[in-house]
């Protein structure tokens, strides 16, 4: 898009900036949570929290799929990997820890653990590789589940199934909402998981919960932007939802790929890690689809894991309690090299997007 | 996780696609859950087109970041 820098343009960033400081009641502390890991890139990377008000917070919720992950489900990955299936993963799960390792770990000692691209590509690699047993661990929120559905309603070849780990994230964010202690102001919700789901789902958030809701797309201005927005509504008290995504998101989604999740998948309670369970979260294949669901297919169990080690923060990161920098593990004995939480692993996890920025 | 990457589509043959992400490159994405045809921006998320991008919309993005500011300078 040839006007795409513009959405970088400082001097029209300096006027947002300005208009927000305009608009913030002086000492009251207005906290904002935004739920992707992209938001928090883009507002570490670009320095915006430099750019708020002091008493204007904006926290990172629970937008990195791969941190709430939970171990039993690393844990079933690894053990099916030690019995000679194949899994294949997207890259940011590989070093999330299970209960006693990580499928990096697992790789190490001799499991055949591969990293794909798509899920297309773990469709091609069981068709090369006929006599081999292939699983995809199935992460990701509503974004990338659509391409999971897709490759099971063409019911692929006998020797590939999947395990489902997907989760949704609307009844996480409600999860937040009705933390009282927690006393969000607003929200920012994120942009390319609404391309898919649409606007309707956040409806709550203003309605039920007096949240103002912004969707918000990823470039520096469209961050800075929602959060005036949400501060504007603030101002007038007339929360509402609103898209500052237009260019990606309308209000009914992407038709076609929700009715695809619905073919193929149902809707669970799931335990998210640090989180613990939240009703109606997680996407498992219907029946129809037993052939494909690993799960079913070589009888997992998933035992009590171990979401946390000693010292670890991210249950509290993860929900915006407090931030990487007031964990005493973060860039001590927690670092991107030898991560101790999922925080720290995942390129979108909150005190990995950090430590980036301490780095550079 | 969730990054999605505008690309704009070149070539379609039925679910697959040729997209260019800006390098003269071109890739294949599969692009089953979109309608797109040749000259249309989508966004492409683990080789998936997930969405098309309206050009018009973003560029109207930007005339209404503009328009509001503008019309509260007093």
């Amino acid at each position: 898009m040839a006007e795409k820098l513009k959405f970088r343009d400082p001097e029209l960033a300096k006027s947002i900036a300005q208009k927000i400081h305009a608009l913030t009641p002086k000492g009251k502390p207005v906290k904002i949570c935004h739920v992707c890991g992209t938001h928090e890139w883009t507002i570490t990377h670009y320095g915006l929290r430099s750019l708020l008000p002091d008493n204007v917070e904006v926290i990172a919720g629970p937008g990195c799929p791969v941190c709430i992950v939970p171990a039993s489900e690393v844990d079933a990955a690894i053990e099916l990997a030690s019995k000679g299936t194949v899994i294949a993963c997207f890259g940011d799960l590989l070093r999330v820890p299970g209960s006693r390792m990580s499928l990096l770990d697992a790789k190490a000692k001799g499991a055949d653990v591969r990293i794909v691209y798509s899920v297309s590509d773990v469709v091609q690699m069981a068709q090369d590789e006929a006599n081999k047993e292939f699983v995809f661990f199935a992460v990701g929120f509503e974004t990338t589940a659509p391409s999971t559905a897709v490759e099971v309603s063409l019911k692929p070849r006998g020797n590939l199934s999947f395990l489902v780990s997907h989760r949704v994230v609307p009844p996480a964010m409600e999860l937040l909402a009705r933390m009282e202690d927690l006393q969000l102001k607003g929200f920012i919700a994120p942009g390319h998981v609404s391309t898919i789901i649409g606007l309707k789902p956040y409806e709550v958030f203003p309605t039920k919960y007096g949240l103002p809701t912004v969707v918000a797309g990823f470039e520096p201005l469209d961050v800075l932007f929602a959060v005036y927005m949400v501060l504007k509504q603030l101002s007038e008290n007339k929360p509402a939802l609103e898209n500052e995504y237009v260019r990606a998101v309308n209000w009914e989604g992407n038709v076609k790929a929700q009715r695809l999740i619905s073919d193929v998948f149902t809707v669970q309670d799931g335990k998210w890690r640090g989180l613990g369970t939240i009703p109606a979260s997680k996407l498992a294949l219907k029946p129809e689809y037993a052939a494909f669901d690993a799960e079913k297919k070589y009888r997992l169990r998933f035992a009590e894991g171990i979401d946390s080690q000693p010292g670890c923060r991210c249950h509290l990161v993860v929900i915006g309690k407090i931030k990487p920098s007031e964990c005493p593990l973060f860039m001590h004995a927690c670092t991107p090299q030898n991560p101790v939480g999922a925080c720290m692993v995942s390129m979108e996890g909150t005190c990995r997007v950090w430590a980036k920025a301490t780095q550079v | 996780m969730c990054l999605a990457i505008p690309a704009r589509v070149m070539r379609v043959d039925g679910d697959k696609a040729q997209v260019d992400f800006g390098e003269g490159v071109l890739r294949e994405v599969n692009v089953t859950l979109v309608n797109a045809k040749v000259g249309d921006y989508v966004l492409v998320h683990a080789g998936y087109a997930i969405q098309l991008m309206d050009e018009k919309d973003a560029l109207e993005t930007l005339s209404l970041w503009n328009e509001i500011l503008a019309a509260e300078e007093e």
